[in-house]
């Protein structure tokens, strides 16, 4: 058994900011990765950071600027002490030495990005991700921070209490991918959860192969309800053939979209006259799937994203790194040529609940980034607003975890800040995989931490186990029928029969699970286990998200339901939550904070 | 069960008893389990054969496991994947992983280049597996083997520890003299320092350069273009003063550093991001030497 104070799962940025702000205060911390940290997932992130830097910028402009994108379904308090709290941040990355592109006056360089009311988007190049994973790294290099690269975390060790609330998270259940050896590891005061997206539930996505949605599944399965999973954003920007990400920068820097007819649609069609091809992103991805699906897409699939007229000076300053994406993945060069590009999945709005310290309502366990939902990016996440969220939350999450004095949450969590049942009725029941078994919860009544532990690794050994070395059905049919129906059904156009569909598609992904075993015995960098126990994940992720888009009967922001066409604030000003209730998912809602200890927002019609 | 095959398993289990007394009932299965691949991959093979692509590749693939039953002796084997324009060689690996042989082991996250993790030995050069495309590879069949002078762990994938330690062994981070006196004040750095370092901060630690290098492969100890690539990050970032750059030149002089390559070129060729690592290499050794002529 391995033992530390703060053990953080998942090594992207917003687990590097947690460990180091664990460290600064104090505590002795580790980070378990089923990758190593500089192959994390943040490494791709293009566009930038968002932060109130410069003179006639203030974090409330970039406060309210969130939480109208968010189309009004975001937290105040986590939005308010989210754009607060990022200029500390993004000037903390520059003196740790990230690589910012730079001004004529030497300080970092700030571009436009979409739904911004001011300029405020930091960026190195297109590789802003990049630079930021490898300079937290460095300092987690610095500081001397224990890694155990390669360990897959398939569990939480987790008290058995009946009520979630009273549960507490007293470590973490790990793999090690090069030998197959099971261990636990014992967190003295928390474990974070900071395993970033979930985009492999879909077939069409800018997410790594990684991005199996880890986090959420097992917070789930421990008890700690999943908020707003539908929420799923599209970028518009993707290429047809890969999902590889041409960045928002491309449109920032004057970039713009047109359909095979040669016309600049945002425009011609109406989409967005205010703000054309700079209109948030689930506008513009509509917009491409409209022009498409009413024959003016190019080749029945796709549009082009023309930045020629940039320049090639302005282009290889700022946008290098997009010629190389587009030539290499695309055999286009971007200089000469527009690039195809369509939408698709890039981000998880909805994750784990959690409040505006990364807290869940099971104690000792907290979330951060991509995997967590504080809730900040509400309905729609604007473009640079992800890197800054890892960076505050991440640091936030990092300090609670290690015993610092935060100042009590606005947000409530858990199942007590329910304020109504959800009424969803599934066409098939749910089901769960191995109900009880597979609960997370030990089933002894334990309660000391190594005992729960020792019962979690003991459980862990016997499924790996039995993955091994019974025969079995390959994951890899399941998993990619499940990604087929949700892109299918579960897409940036959602329709009642569709999303029944993809449940029943979904239920019938479980059953086949059931079956599901290991063909490679080896207990030497078994990836086909790997593989097999994240697609049980993806299956956990995939239910909740289609679920949500079948209970919200209206349309928010990245959500658009054809049955319903308007936003209905009357009614729908809640979070969608999700219970894991033994295997059956339990819906409920809990109501939306408009209102912090800083501001009030008063819902705005969204204009185009 | 049939009587036949009672009689079967009967014997197969007497079998066992006599060769391995110590067997374990774990190890049985695994071991039963293992035969069992073997032959369903055998029999895959055999059904790959008679089935024919309108457009195929053919993939020869360097396979090694140390501890399953007919794959601790290193071997290829041959995948036959339909072919789509567009398709890199990561996309032939992981077609052939979902529908050949689930057991066949690579590295891979992103898939788009910046993640690092599938470097590999491609028609004899290392590249990303996820940035290669197979229009523009020659032959009819395309070889893919793990990165050459690094220990194969199993099948594609490689034990990247040495890697790393040389990386961290440069102290690769950020280390200025001071800070601006408003905390929220950024350092400045002119363009022209950014576009100086620019290209050295690209590096996604894939092990390409490391994998190509001659000197590398006979010098345990050498650095490495990667780590040295790192070190000429940080000690031509202006940002950071005179007496740490000191210490980093220090660091990429001693003995198995800057001095050990030789300007062959191979990592330069090879980075997948098309940094000049030779370049910066030499450019480390004027700095070390100037800076040591200073006393003189």
């Amino acid at each position: 058994m391995y033992e530390h104070d703060v053990i953080v799962v998942g090594a992207g940025g917003a687990g590097l900011r947690a460990a180091i702000a664990a460290h600064e205060e104090g505590a002795d911390v580790a980070l378990v990765t089923k990758l190593h940290p500089v192959r994390s997932h943040t490494g791709a992130a293009e566009g930038g950071i968002n932060a109130a830097l410069r003179e006639g910028d203030d974090w409330d402009l970039h406060a309210y600027d969130t939480m109208k994108g968010s189309d009004y379904l975001g937290d105040a308090p986590a939005i308010d002490v989210f754009a607060q709290d990022a200029p500390e941040e993004v000037v903390q990355l520059e003196h740790w030495g990230m690589p910012f592109s730079r001004e004529d006056d030497g300080r970092a360089s700030q571009r436009p990005f979409g739904g911004m009311s001011f300029p405020r988007t930091t960026y190195a190049g297109a590789e802003t991700g990049h630079h930021l994973l490898h300079t937290m790294y460095e300092q987690v290099v610095k500081r001397g921070i224990e890694v155990y690269d390669e360990w897959y975390v398939t569990d939480l060790a987790v008290t058995d209490h009946e009520d979630p609330e009273d549960r507490e998270c007293h470590g973490v259940i790990g793999y090690e991918i090069a030998t197959g050896n099971v261990e636990g590891f014992r967190a003295n005061d928390g474990v974070i959860l900071a395993t970033g997206g979930l985009g492999q539930a879909f077939d069409h996505t800018t997410n790594a192969v990684a991005n199996t949605g880890d986090g959420c599944a097992m917070a789930y399965r421990a008890g700690v309800p999943l908020e707003d999973m539908e929420m799923i954003q599209f970028h518009p920007t993707t290429l047809p053939s890969t999902g590889v990400l041409i960045s928002e920068g491309v449109r920032g820097e004057g970039g713009i979209l047109y359909n095979d007819d040669e016309e600049r649609f945002m425009f011609e069609y109406g989409y967005a006259n205010n703000d054309g091809e700079l209109a948030s992103r689930d506008v513009v991805s509509r917009a491409e799937l409209t022009e498409v699906n009413n024959g003016r897409g190019i080749e029945d699939e796709y549009v082009h994203l023309d930045m020629r007229h940039l320049g090639e000076e302005r282009i290889l300053d700022r946008l290098e790194n997009i010629l190389h994406l587009a030539e290499d993945f695309e055999g286009v060069d971007g200089l000469d040529e527009p690039m195809p590009v369509k939408p698709g999945q890039h981000y998880a709005m909805g994750g784990i609940e959690c409040d505006e310290n990364g807290a869940t309502c099971v104690d000792g366990l907290y979330a951060a980034g991509e995997t967590a939902c504080v809730s900040l990016h509400g309905a729609n996440r604007l473009g640079g607003n992800a890197l800054p969220e890892l960076l505050v939350f991440g640091a936030r999450a990092g300090r609670h975890a290690a015993g610092a004095d935060m100042k009590e949450s606005e947000i409530s969590t858990g199942p007590s800040a329910q304020s109504e049942p959800g009424d969803v009725e599934p066409p098939v029941e749910p089901g769960a995989v191995d109900a009880g078994s597979d609960d997370v919860a030990a089933d002894g009544a334990a309660v000391e931490p190594d005992e729960v532990l020792e019962h979690a690794v003991q459980r862990e050994r016997e499924r790996v186990e039995s993955f091994l070395e019974e025969d079995g059905i390959n994951h890899a049919e399941v998993r990619s029928d499940v990604q087929e129906t949700m892109t299918e059904n579960v897409n940036v156009f959602r329709e009642e029969d569709n999303l029944r569909q993809a449940l029943r598609d979904i239920r019938a992904g479980r059953e086949r699970y059931q079956d599901v075993a290991v063909a490679d015995p080896s207990r030497t960098y078994n990836t086909d286990l790997i593989h097999t126990m994240e697609t049980r994940n993806i299956l956990d992720v995939a239910e909740a998200i289609t679920l949500g888009a079948l209970a919200r009967e209206e349309f928010r922001g990245a959500h658009w339901r054809a049955e319903f066409q308007e936003r209905r604030d009357e009614e729908w000003i809640k979070h969608t939550m999700l219970a894991w209730n033994d295997g059956t998912p339990e819906l409920y809602y809990k109501p939306v904070l408009l209102e912090s200890q800083w501001n009030e927002y008063e819902p705005k019609e969204r204009s185009y | 069960m049939s009587t036949i095959e009672q009689q079967e398993s009967d014997e197969t289990e007497a079998e066992t008893e006599t060769e391995t007394a110590v067997e374990s009932p774990g190890d049985r299965r695994r071991r039963e389990k293992a035969e069992r691949a073997v032959e369903d991959e055998a029999r895959r093979e055999a059904e790959e054969a008679a089935h024919e692509f309108d457009e195929a590749v053919e993939l020869k693939v360097f396979r090694y496991d140390p501890e399953v039953q007919g794959k601790e002796e290193p071997r290829f084997d041959d995948f036959t994947v339909p072919f789509h324009k567009g398709m890199t060689v990561l996309d032939a690996l992981i077609y052939s992983r979902d529908h050949y042989d689930s057991s066949l082991t690579f590295r891979h996250s992103c898939r788009q280049a910046v993640c690092g993790s599938d470097a590999l030995f491609i028609n004899g050069r290392q590249r990303l597996a996820c940035k290669t495309q197979i229009a523009d590879l020659d032959g009819d069949t395309i070889r893919v083997e793990p990165l050459p002078h690094q220990e194969v762990v199993k099948d594609l994938v490689v034990d990247m520890e040495h890697f790393y330690e040389q990386m961290h062994a440069v102290e690769p981070y950020f280390d200025p003299d001071e800070l601006p006196d408003d905390e929220m004040e950024e350092q400045r750095q002119s363009r022209e320092n950014r576009e100086k370092i620019k290209m050295s901060t690209r590096c996604i630690w894939c092990g390409a350069c490391m994998s190509s290098c001659n000197i590398a492969a006979g010098d345990n100890e050498y650095l490495g273009p990667a780590a040295i690539n790192k070190a000429y990050r940080f000690a031509m970032d202006e940002r950071e003063g005179e007496n740490r750059k000191q210490e980093r030149l220090r660091i990429v002089e001693q003995e198995h550093g800057v001095w050990r390559c030789q300007t062959q070129f191979s990592c330069t060729e090879v980075c997948p991001k098309d940094i000049p690592l030779t370049e910066h290499i030499q450019e480390l050794k004027r700095e070390s030497v100037k800076n040591n002529l200073k006393f003189w």
